[in-house]
């Protein structure tokens, strides 16, 4: 037996120093009260063929096209393992920070229409990625028990009054989708609230689509989540009854299914009562979750090692050639341009957007960090922002900071670079951009006080909340009377000085 | 039986070399199969026309100067849970009744792509579930030596179209002694190779991790010869072994000068099992093992302990494999469908209801009991410890001995419904069982004649992969029977 371990790195430890420090979510629940939430999220591999035949992953297609005797199911036949479906999940594990280990398929047996062999190959008690840890972009991490491979089900489609099954007259079984390769990442009970399991969701996403594991598409059935979910008083560390809610197909719908199952439990626990534990199915046009079988009625799926298979052994050196070839990865990119100087929040945004690569090659070119951030956040959530050139908008930056364009043009400019790939000086030429100088500045800011003498007294002489108020409307009527010319920095620094003079 | 003597290897000469159509060999066996199929019933389809065509099929490829293959012309029975492309494939059983497969199993292919013709498939035990074939949904087997007795099973179609002249060759499935068992019981050749050996692909499966394909023959030289075809590496059948297999006909005369041959006492009357064993059987055996003194082994006694326990072993792992095995057949996709339920798992509950008979219906009892929660680490996590014993015990043994010898069954063929307790039943299998638990080849040889003068198999054992061993030993075995009949 083969196992490979991560080994602990610098950045590792000073990160787990940290954690502590980290502001957890709050204000999802009454007072008093604190999630805990595990999630299982199951991704579709980004495989051209099936987990175990040799009929296509492809979604979309007309029923029962992309089929195969093999993940028919049909008698005789017998599953071989998709080696790229084990790389996908092998640089999943790598990047989930697990254990990478020889794995056994197990057979999970029950009766389902749409599952042809009336068992479904998954792992259990062995299963290729154990113990590993995601980062989210506030720094809390999350663990990770395992993340298994598995085989998908077909899909039934309920013909019948409501399209529910428990009146349909007829049903339809579509088996494109079964034997699509699936990887199982279930997480530890450490989510404590709405929000921190999208931000986890989401980088799960993040993570499976820049290691090219899976496209994590929500909408395509690629991605789903299926969150257990339970509540106890806030600082205890109890586990109470969980109920596992399902169908929850998209980020929003996980926030808004977890708010409702968490005050569901507070409300229980405040009557007196107690949830059941049972499989709850999120609804979401009605808004909330609705029981589903009860899990003290669950089935016994009675797994066993799938005799028609052999365990799955990685070699180190796979492992290492996998380990190698991984690209940079979203927590590690954010840390980089945290390292530069980036503001945290900003980093995140800009690695979730995919411009990081854009700002790390424009600070390197010499252009202000929190600058370079600001523009990205604001300006750069644009279609084509992608193909922008990082030396004209590492000079577009520095024109900027330079106090040769105000933000207001540097914007205009911006934007006209993005359509036109033109360079920043020759579009702000064109445009007639040219910083006001000071002197005629201090001019219309002098007219300006002469104009409006009661909000200057309230300037002078207000509290923060007034004078601040104030300054935006001398700001604002300095752009306006400029046309946007003006130089927002120089504009309060000469109102300071005005008022310090005073 | 004098129909047909031709051996396989004699009409494939004949058929490659040109001096006999194919198309002319068929046709006895299609004669004999015409004259005495319907009390016999060894055959849930015979294929007559698509046997003629292939064989002039063959006569053709001859005439053009091609290598036919070294089967060429050779009649050939398949056991009828091997899928076959557009020919029905039922396992015996009511729920895949008239289920015509899209594709062809490995073994399939490699015997027609060897040349052989495909004469009908042959009736088995329900899912080859049974020891008698009287658990055919399509009715019971006779034992062409005499039509008031078993044939043995499950794979007693097979062993009976060999025994009564229908096909030379035939294959079988054997999971617990399913081809040696019958082949015991009707007096021919059957070898269960090396688990891996020979793909399982298309084989439909009673118990994964024990099934294996093997040939029934008159002759061992013709059971090396339908090995050698079968056996190699598939890359559809995750468990068939990834190395290349040699061919063992090349072994056929070696002897069994100087080879170490241990006598299993636990399968000779020592121990709890003793009372199970004809005499009869018990002193063919004990001749055997002279045969072999005769031809210049060394024969001596071996204890491996933990066969006893093999068949309580057997009896959880199989049925838990089956039980999961055999949940597709639900009636959503293909076979039989009981219509008029009132939802889906109204459906599927009636359709195997009607469709699975009792025996089957038992072991998927069984196995689900087995596997169950709470019930797992005591019947199957017990019973693959158990399995790992027996692959010690065995292996302790090969370190001293070449070869082990058995009988193959503990009696010679009995009359329907003389073992109507299924665990009367289940006890004909003691002796070859161990085989399937270990993944070791063993085959069975006839060798003289107990009770009411029926035959008596005698088995040989080896290690993993040690089917040259077998066939070596096996043709000194068949050498002393054919001079002691002279």
């Amino acid at each position: 037996m083969t196992e490979v371990e991560q080994p602990v790195s610098a950045t590792m430890l000073s990160s787990w120093a940290s954690i502590s420090d980290v502001p957890r979510e709050q204000g999802a629940l009454p007072d008093g009260w604190e999630f805990v939430i595990g999630l299982e999220v199951h991704a579709e591999l980004a495989t051209k063929t099936k987990m175990f035949s040799p009929a296509r992953n492809q979604f979309g297609s007309p029923p029962n096209t992309n089929v195969h005797p093999v993940c028919l199911g049909l008698p005789g036949t017998l599953p071989v393992v998709n080696g790229f479906a084990v790389e996908l999940s092998i640089r999943l594990g790598l990047a989930l920070n697990c254990t990478v280990q020889r794995c056994v398929f197990a057979r999970k047996n029950y009766f389902y229409p749409d599952m042809p062999k009336d068992y479904q190959i998954s792992q259990y008690d062995r299963p290729l990625n154990i113990s590993g840890w995601v980062e989210l972009a506030s720094g809390h991490r999350v663990g990770i028990e395992r993340a298994h491979m598995e085989e998908d089900t077909g899909k039934s489609t309920h013909v019948g009054a409501s399209g529910r099954i428990h009146d349909a007259g007829y049903s339809l079984v579509d088996y494109n989708r079964a034997g699509v390769p699936l990887i199982e990442i279930v997480s530890h009970p450490d989510i404590r609230g709405p929000e921190e399991a999208k931000a986890y969701v989401g980088e799960l996403q993040a993570i499976l689509i820049a290691i090219g594991s899976s496209d994590g598409k929500f909408e395509e059935g690629s991605l789903r989540v299926d969150a257990n979910i339970s509540v106890r008083p806030a600082g205890s560390d109890e586990l109470r009854t969980r109920c596992e809610v399902k169908n929850v197909n998209s980020l929003r719908s996980l926030g808004r299914a977890i708010t409702y199952e968490g005050k569901r439990h507070v409300d229980l626990y405040e009557a007196g009562e107690h949830p059941r534990q049972e499989t709850r199915h999120w609804d979401e046009a009605g808004g909330r979750t609705r029981a589903g079988r009860s899990k003290e009625q669950a089935e016994d799926y009675r797994y066993f090692a799938d005799p028609d298979l052999v365990p799955v052994d990685p070699s180190p050196q796979w492992i290492e050639e996998i380990r190698a070839a991984l690209p940079s990865l979203p927590r590690d990119r954010r840390i980089a341009l945290v390292a530069m100087g980036a503001d945290a929040k900003a980093a995140a945004i800009a690695v979730d957007r995919d411009m990081d690569g854009l700002a790390v090659e424009a600070i390197n070119a010499g252009a202000d960090p929190g600058r370079v951030l600001t523009q990205v956040v604001n300006n750069l959530a644009v279609d084509g922002a992608d193909t922008l050139d990082s030396h004209n908008f590492a000079e577009l930056v520095k024109l900027e900071s330079g106090g040769k364009l105000t933000s207001t043009q540097a914007k205009t400019v911006l934007a006209e670079m993005v359509v036109s790939g033109r360079a920043p000086t020759d579009v702000a030429i064109e445009l007639g951009f040219e910083a006001m100088d000071s002197s005629s500045l201090e001019s219309v800011i002098d007219g300006l006080i002469a104009d409006n003498a009661e909000e200057w007294e309230r300037f002078v002489g207000g509290d923060d909340r007034e004078r601040g108020k104030m300054q935006g409307f001398f700001t604002g009527q300095v752009m306006k009377l400029t046309k946007g010319q003006a130089d927002g920095k120089a504009v309060n620094q000469i109102l300071q000085g005005r008022r310090n003079r005073q | 039986m004098t129909a047909n003597p031709q051996t396989a290897l004699e009409i494939a000469a004949d058929v490659r070399s040109g001096s006999r159509l194919a198309a002319a060999v068929i046709e006895p066996y299609l004669a004999e199969i015409a004259q005495r199929e319907g009390e016999i019933h060894a055959f849930n389809e015979v294929l007559a026309d698509g046997a003629r065509l292939e064989a002039a099929a063959v006569d053709r490829r001859v005439a053009a100067g091609e290598d036919v293959g070294p089967l060429a012309g050779v009649p050939i029975a398949l056991k009828d849970n091997m899928c076959t492309r557009g020919i029905p494939t039922t396992c015996s059983s009511k729920i895949l009744e008239g289920w015509k497969p899209p594709y062809d199993a490995t073994v399939v292919q490699r015997v027609a792509e060897a040349g052989a013709i495909l004469v009908g498939k042959t009736n088995l035990d329900e899912f080859a579930m049974g020891s008698s074939t009287e658990n055919s949904a399509f009715g019971p087997t006779k034992n062409p030596l005499d039509t008031s007795l078993v044939p043995g099973g499950s794979s007693g179609g097979s062993a009976a179209a060999v025994a009564a002249g229908f096909a030379p060759l035939a294959l079988g499935s054997d999971t617990g002694g399913s081809v040696r068992q019958p082949a015991a019981l009707c007096g021919v050749v059957g070898l269960k190779p090396t688990y891996g050996a020979v793909s399982r692909y298309g084989l439909i499966a009673f118990a994964s991790s024990l099934d294996q394909i093997g040939p029934f023959t008159n002759t061992v030289a013709d059971a090396a010869a339908l090995f050698d075809v079968i056996a190699g590496h598939d890359e559809k059948d995750s468990t068939s072994i990834p190395e290349a297999i040699a061919p063992i006909t090349p072994h056929l005369e070696d002897g069994a000068g100087g080879l170490r041959v241990g006598v299993i006492s636990e399968l000779t009357g020592s121990g709890p099992l003793a009372d199970g064993f004809e005499p009869e059987v018990l002193a063919q055996t004990q001749a055997a093992a002279e045969a072999l003194a005769a031809a210049g082994a060394t024969v001596s006694e071996v204890s491996v302990p933990s066969t006893i326990y093999g068949l309580s072993a057997y009896y959880i792992i199989g049925p838990a494999e089956a039980s999961s095995n055999l949940a597709r057949y639900d009636g959503v996709r293909y076979g039989l469908r009981v219509e008029g339920a009132a939802n889906t798992k109204g459906m599927m509950i009636q359709s195997r209801t009607a469709g699975f008979g009792a025996e089957v219906k038992r072991r998927i009892m069984l196995g689900t009991y087995a596997l169950s929660a709470g019930y797992y680490d005591a019947f199957y996590g017990k019973a693959q410890r158990v399995r790992t014993l027996i692959i010690n015990d065995f292996n302790r043994a090969y370190e001293d001995f070449d070869v082990l010898l058995s009988p193959t069954s503990p009696c010679v063929a009995f009359p329907f419904g003389a073992k109507d307790d299924p665990l009367t039943m289940y006890l004909n299998d003691v002796a070859t069982l161990p085989s399937n638990l270990a993944g070791h080849p063993a085959i069975s040889v006839p060798f003289g004649s107990g009770r009411n003068g029926l035959p008596v198999g005698v088995q040989v054992l080896a290690p993993m992969l040690g089917e040259r061993r077998l066939i070596q030993v096996a043709a000194v075995l068949e050498a002393s029977q054919n001079g002691a009949g002279q």
